[in-house]
């Protein structure tokens, strides 16, 4: 009491002060109140939006000035912020007055804050700055002996408050939790709330503290901690499921009247609170017997109790069906939730029946058996004057669909769409409506049919995947051919006959989807050649609304069809008009088109006839320029720098004042580096004669060229029009499911029914019936009905095929034109294990599903080909032993120790002695089968020396016979330099003997894998040579070997390089810690760490013989930047490719 | 309470994390002018907002439900509008899914009642009028976007007593005001729940039961 007194007379002089002020300004407080009145009668007094504007300009104009000058009293104030609000609730904006309205709640009496706190909540949100000055006063208020300013202030917290303010104010809020006033402890809880909310882990120290409130003596502060414990509950329903019994204990007393009639509402205790607790205890119970089990009984009893007398109890009533099913059930309660709903269904008061929808809607998953109880009921709602009814009916519908009464119920759903004005309903039907079409569909007829209503009313709203799904199930196809090809021929057929309409305007999406379909599949039609469609197509061409992206498309469409026919007018024509045109894209199609014209082979090829499903292979390297780039360079032209080197170049070039001597004294940091680097000598001498074309910008697409689903027909470059063969697949055969018979039992019983009362019905009431028997056909046997969820279950109409069973049956020979990059995805390495024929088919189905980067270096085909053949001649045991392995095909442990598998080869290592201690001395690779027959076995190893790379070939002579003139010849390839003639002879290989060769390879072109072939003859006896082929792989990384220099070095050479390559790679959660990352790349692309410096690193390495890279590598918020320079121009590139690989597997 | 949502971390800037989204009153004739809102942020969108609940509530018949499905504006179909109409008047909630749709229709009965009481029939000029007063009786029912408080009586009882407040700084004109509205404040919240409305200015005894 003291301390109040004394605040008390310390406010008094200043009090006093305030009041002489606003004296002074001789503003009466009569005055002041009716401005607003005035203002608001002005308002309403103007009859156009204009004039209104003009008043409420001028009033703000003036209410700046006076909430700025200097003596405007508090009150004043805060009959200004009145007016403000009023001004902000009419849509104008008044951001001056923000600050006032915190200085207000600052500085004035409890009037005056109460208006300030409330301009502040009315005019600020969550995230605006000056809420962080508002912090202060919530923090003095809450601490204030005053409990209206408390009050205040607990208000204000729970509206809005600054997340990162929240421990400032914690600790005093949790005071207030024991604090004597309900009130206040009521609102501290919400306050918490409000915290929970918005920064869940800076309360869940205090969770203990939310029990308390729970078990508090007062009901509100009991009430309000229902809120967190709901929303907790929803979250982590398993956490709380001890606090059963209290809440069942809580609802019980409330039910059974023991809260102070105070809590009454229209005689029924404190409704709300048992909502709330129904909701909990729906959701402890939820899958739950046991919780369950508890609630049953005051369920029961809420039911009882719930008498019907009152809109509120029918909310009781609702939540508690609602929750009845919700929780593990039980017969009779089901029974009686069922009689309710029923209560709720043929109530005549709107809301109640929409309730009884929605509580359809939401039990239909368990008891299909009530929808047929309220059909009638239902059908009459179908025609409900309401659109909300309607809706919720639809809704309902959509839930018990199937493959009998799908298309009555589409389409009442298309003709509410059709009603249907708002884009939001539009979207959400469509979707509905494609999602069951595709699920359901009758025959091809209505299916497309269905899909163009769709597209028509859905037009440009719907969601993108709609289309992109329906062009892929046509061109992905289902079961069986025969089927796809009517389906395709319907929608040509189906759309030529739309596009003839005059004057028709169609949703760009469809167009879209028209034009693809027509350009993949028109060569279905018999007659009709595509001049024909040529000519329709040209016409939506040259139509004025037809937008660009539509063009795009339907160009695309025509140059494919152009591809089938052999002159086309229309297309001379187009060509024409389109490569004078405006747009450049349509000029650039145009032009493609006219190129591909003038060489109808190149051009067939290039667009072959329904190979939409194939993937694209994308050179993205464009190593096809390679030759090119060589010729340019031969002739003296300056090797290719990327724009940022060329900036920084630039750059430095504007300090002309850096002269050598001093060049190098900076260049130990890091950081200067970056803007310091100049061209250095070494950039013309080039250390490899490849093409100093960076590749950068092709391997940047490898992460997003992922062509799936609908063909991606235009690229960055333009056309993409390569296409693969085509090989063989055969589809999987998806029995459709055959559940009718049942249902059509019950579906009959229950038309007899139907037959028997439509008797005494009016015409009316019998077309209703008759809707009724069609709308619910196969309900009633629960695996006729589709749930929404559970649809796995039921067997689609138009089934898609996974990609994977598509291209599982490929044959492998087919494999040779496929340039797959299967050393790619990391998914392969679980196959490593397994050398059976079909992990390698699985590998290439992957790989299929990638781009291939630059054929030239990829010709894994070959190579898989070849080692899948070898592996059909045996099953060679030993190798699945080792574990998959990161470099795939090579299977390189690189720094492992000598591995466990190795003791399978023992006996054969342990004859040639000087090979197992060269195994011991140095990395190397397990040993690798390579070849086999009956009598003879060639494996080989991998042996990273430091300087270079030995390759050990292991021949085993199995037979009891002697091998003469045994030769192992590798075939010599621009790729590589084996250091010993490539050939070498064993005149003679005694039985049960094992030789071994070694060769030193070396690197002489660069590239990222590359197979090294070679074969062995031999003669048994007298007999002609026989002759076995056998490759192995190579890596790039086969060559990478770690440059041990200091910072100082790296500094040095890192200036000394002109070819860099700078690309953001993303990094997953675990390589954001550097020194992780790092070390990823130090084991597995053997690159030297030289140091770390905070978040950056930086690391060496060198390419055999001596060529160097280096690295800078930063990381930083999931990205990580990676900088590689190197005296080789396309070293960094080959690199960087390796390490994008790396970073994303691990 | 009923009238926001709980913050979905993933929701787009239109609905800022657990700001309460209320839009009572929304009388005929012209929307904006007198529709009284705590809306998402925006300027243009609580607008919009508010023209097209306006437009969305205004051309439903009588005899049609109380229920409104959301569009986008509002936050997609986890959100409903909950109107009820008084007249002239529109009460129009914004809830999601985790409220019961007839206890907020009951809720705006309460709310509606509660103004009653407090403006002693009310009429809706009073609403006009006192924007801010308006404001501050749904904010002791509503806290947050939750339900605080739903029992009439202490609701009235909390304003009552905030109004006298308001009467007596008018009437102390060249009193130390301050000092004596804190005295004076220090009873609201002494009045036991289950009394109504009580004599509340002469409750000052109490005042050294707190800190």
């Amino acid at each position: 009491m003291s301390d109040i007194v004394e605040k008390t007379l310390t406010a008094l002089p200043g009090l006093f002060l305030q009041h002489q002020a606003a004296g002074g300004s001789g503003v009466p407080r009569v005055s002041v109140s009716s401005r607003l009145g005035s203002l608001i009668r002005s308002i309403t007094a103007l009859t156009s939006k204009h004039e209104e504007e003009k008043l409420i300009q001028q009033e703000l104009a003036s209410l700046k000035a006076t909430v700025a000058a200097p003596n405007t009293t508090l009150r004043l104030m805060k009959e200004c912020m009145v007016r403000l609000i009023y001004c902000e609730m009419l849509g104008y904006e008044s951001s001056f007055g923000y600050i006032h309205a915190i200085k207000l709640a600052q500085q004035g009496n409890l009037l005056e804050k109460r208006v300030g706190y409330l301009a502040v909540s009315l005019f600020l949100h969550e995230n605006h700055e000056l809420l962080l000055l508002l912090v202060n006063t919530v923090v003095k208020d809450l601490q204030s002996t005053n409990l209206v300013e408390v009050c205040m202030a607990l208000t204000i917290v729970s509206q809005i408050f600054p997340r990162e303010m929240i421990p400032a104010v914690l600790p005093l809020i949790e005071d207030k939790l024991q604090h004597s006033k309900e009130i206040i402890r009521r609102k501290a809880v919400q306050a918490l709330y409000k915290f929970h909310l918005i920064a869940p882990n800076q309360v869940q120290h205090i969770h203990v503290k939310f029990r308390k409130a729970l078990c508090d003596r007062d009901v509100g502060v009991m009430a309000a901690s229902l809120h967190i414990y709901l929303r907790m509950i929803k979250e982590n329903p398993s956490a709380y499921k001890d606090l059963t019994g209290s809440f069942v204990t809580i609802l019980k007393q409330v039910v059974g009247g023991k809260l102070p009639v105070d809590f009454n509402y229209h005689s029924v205790p404190a409704p709300w609170l048992q909502i709330q607790l129904l909701r909990i205890l729906g959701l402890l119970g939820k899958d739950d017997p046991r919780t369950s089990e508890l609630t049953y009984d005051v369920l029961d009893e809420s039911l009882r109790r719930a008498e019907l007398s009152h809109n509120i109890t029918y909310a009781i009533l609702f939540e508690c069906v609602h929750t009845i099913y919700t929780i593990y059930p039980k017969p009779e309660l089901l029974e009686k939730a069922a009689r309710c709903i029923g209560k709720f269904v043929l109530s005549p008061k709107i809301n109640l029946k929409y309730l009884g929808l929605k509580a359809l809607t939401y039990v239909i998953q368990q008891d299909p058996n009530l929808a047929l109880q309220h059909q009638m009921t239902i059908i009459e709602c179908l025609d409900h004057p309401d659109p909300i009814i309607k809706r919720e009916t639809l809704e309902l519908l959509y839930r018990i669909t199937n493959a009998q009464n799908v298309s009555v119920i589409v389409q009442k759903m298309l003709e509410y769409l059709q009603q249907s004005k708002e884009e939001y309903i539009i979207i959400s039907l469509v979707g509905k409506i494609a999602e069951l079409a595709e699920k359901y569909a009758p025959g091809n007829e209505w299916f497309i049919q269905t899909m163009n209503a769709v597209f028509s009313v859905g037009g440009d709203v719907m969601h993108p995947d709609i289309p992109n799904n329906f062009l892929r199930l046509l061109a992905e196809g289902f079961d069986d051919e025969n089927e796809d090809k009517q389906l395709r021929l319907y929608a040509v057929q189906s759309y030529l006959s739309l596009l003839e309409i005059e004057n028709a305007l169609y949703p760009q999406r469809f167009l879209q989807v028209m034009s693809w379909v027509l350009g993949e599949y028109s060569y279905l039609l018999d007659k009709g050649t595509p001049e024909i469609i040529i000519t329709k197509l040209y016409r939506l061409l040259i139509n004025k609304s037809t937008t660009s992206e539509t063009k795009a498309w339907i160009m695309a469409a025509v140059t494919k069809l152009t591809s089938q026919t052999h002159s086309s007018k229309t297309v001379e024509k187009l060509i024409q008009e389109f490569s004078v045109s405006l747009d450049t894209c349509m000029r650039q199609h145009a032009f493609e088109l006219k190129h591909l014209q003038e060489n109808v082979e190149l051009m067939k090829s290039l667009l072959p006839v329904d190979k939409s499903c194939e993937d694209l292979v994308v050179d993205a390297s464009l190593s096809f320029l390679d030759g090119f780039v060589a010729e340019g360079l031969d002739q003296g032209a300056a090797p290719y720098k990327p724009h940022h080197q060329r900036q920084e170049e630039k750059l430095s070039q504007g300090k002309v004042l850096n002269f050598e001597p001093y060049g190098l004294s900076f260049s130990s940091t890091m950081s200067s580096s970056g803007c310091t680097g100049r061209q250095s000598p070494a950039g013309i001498s080039l250390s490899s004669d490849v093409s100093g074309n960076s590749a950068e910008t092709g391997q940047k697409e490898t992460n997003s060229l992922k062509l799936e689903g609908v063909k991606k027909l235009w690229g960055k470059e333009g056309y993409l029009p390569k296409k693969e063969n085509k090989a063989g697949s055969s589809p999987e055969l998806q029995p459709i499911a055959q559940d009718s018979t049942l249902v059509e039992n019950v579906d009959q019983m229950i038309m007899k029914k139907d037959q028997s009362q439509a008797l005494h019905h009016s015409e009316e009431e019998a077309e209703k019936q008759r809707l009724a028997s069609t709308l619910f056909v196969g309900l009633g046997s629960e695996s006729a009905v589709s749930l929404l969820g559970k649809t796995d279950t039921v067997s689609h109409k138009f089934r898609r095929k996974s990609k994977i069973n598509d291209t599982k049956n490929r044959e492998v020979t087919s494999t040779h034109n496929i340039n797959c990059s299967s050393f790619s995805p990391l998914s392969n390495a679980p196959y490593e294990d397994n050398d059976h024929l079909n992990s390698f088919q699985d590998k290439e189905d992957i790989g299929l599903k990638k781009c291939s980067l630059g054929s030239e270096f990829l010709e894994s085909g070959l190579k898989s080909e070849s080692l899948t053949e070898l592996h059909l001649v045996e099953n060679f045991s030993a190798c699945s032993l080792s574990p998959p392995s990161l470099f795939e095909d090579n299977s390189m442990e690189i720094f492992h120790p000598p591995h466990p598998t190795l003791s399978s080869f023992a006996n054969e290592i342990s004859l040639t002695s000087s090979l197992l201690e060269e195994l011991n001395e140095h990395v190397h690779s397990d040993l690798v089968e390579l070849c086999n027959n009956e009598m003879l076995k060639v494996s080989s190893c991998k042996i990273w020396k430091d300087d270079c790379l030995l390759l050990v070939w292991l021949i085993v002579n199995k037979s009891s016979l002697e091998l003469k003139n045994m030769n192992l010849e590798i075939t010599s390839t621009e790729n590589f330099k084996i250091l010993e003639h490539p050939g070498f002879c064993f005149p003679v290989i005694e039985a049960e003997s094992t030789k071994s060769i070694q060769h030193h390879v070396q690197m002489e072109k660069l590239f990222t894998e590359e197979d090294l072939s070679g074969c062995v003859k031999y003669k048994v006896e007298e007999d002609p040579y026989i002759q076995l082929e056998f490759s192995i792989t190579l890596s790039l990384l086969d060559f990478i070997r770690p440059m041990k220099i200091c910072t100082e070095d790296f500094g040095k050479l890192w200036l000394s390089f002109a070819n860099d390559v700078k690309q953001n790679i993303k990094i997953s959660d675990s390589q954001a810690n550097l020194p992780f990352a790092l070390k990823t790349l130090q084991q597995k692309l053997r690159l030297h760490i030289v140091d770390i410096i905070g978040n950056e690193g930086i690391l060496a390495c060198h390419l055999l013989p001596s060529v160097p890279c280096l690295l800078h590598l930063r990381a930083h918020e999931g990205m990580a930047a990676l900088w590689f320079r190197s005296s080789c121009s396309t070293l960094p590139d080959y690199l960087l490719y390796q390490c994008q690989k790396v970073m994303e597997e691990s | 309470e009923r009238q926001r949502q709980p913050p979905r971390p993933s929701q787009p800037p239109l609905l800022p994390a657990a700001a309460p989204l209320r839009f009572p009153l929304v009388p005929n004739g012209r929307p904006a002018h007198q529709s009284a809102g705590c809306l998402p942020k925006s300027e243009d969108t609580q607008q919009q907002i508010i023209r097209e609940t306006f437009h969305l509530v205004s051309k439903r018949d009588e005899n049609v439900c109380n229920f409104l499905e959301g569009g986008l504006l509002i936050g997609g179909s986890d959100n409903k509008l909950i109107y009820r109409h008084y007249a002239t008047l529109y009460f129009v909630f914004c809830v999601d899914s985790s409220e019961s749709e007839l206890g907020i229709l009951d809720l705006i009965q309460v709310f509606v009642e509660t103004l009653d009481k407090c403006f002693e029939n009310v009429c809706e000029l009073d609403l006009i009028f006192h924007v801010d007063k308006v404001h501050n009786i749904l904010a002791e029912m509503v806290m947050g976007g939750m339900v605080l408080e739903t029992n009439m009586n202490e609701i009235v009882t909390q304003i009552d007593a905030q109004n006298k407040l308001e009467k007596s700084e008018a009437g102390l004109a060249g009193a130390p005001a301050r000092a004596v509205s804190a005295v004076k404040n220090m009873n609201l919240p002494e009045i036991p729940r289950n009394i109504n409305i009580g004599d509340i200015s002469i409750k000052v005894p109490n005042l050294p039961s707190f800190k």
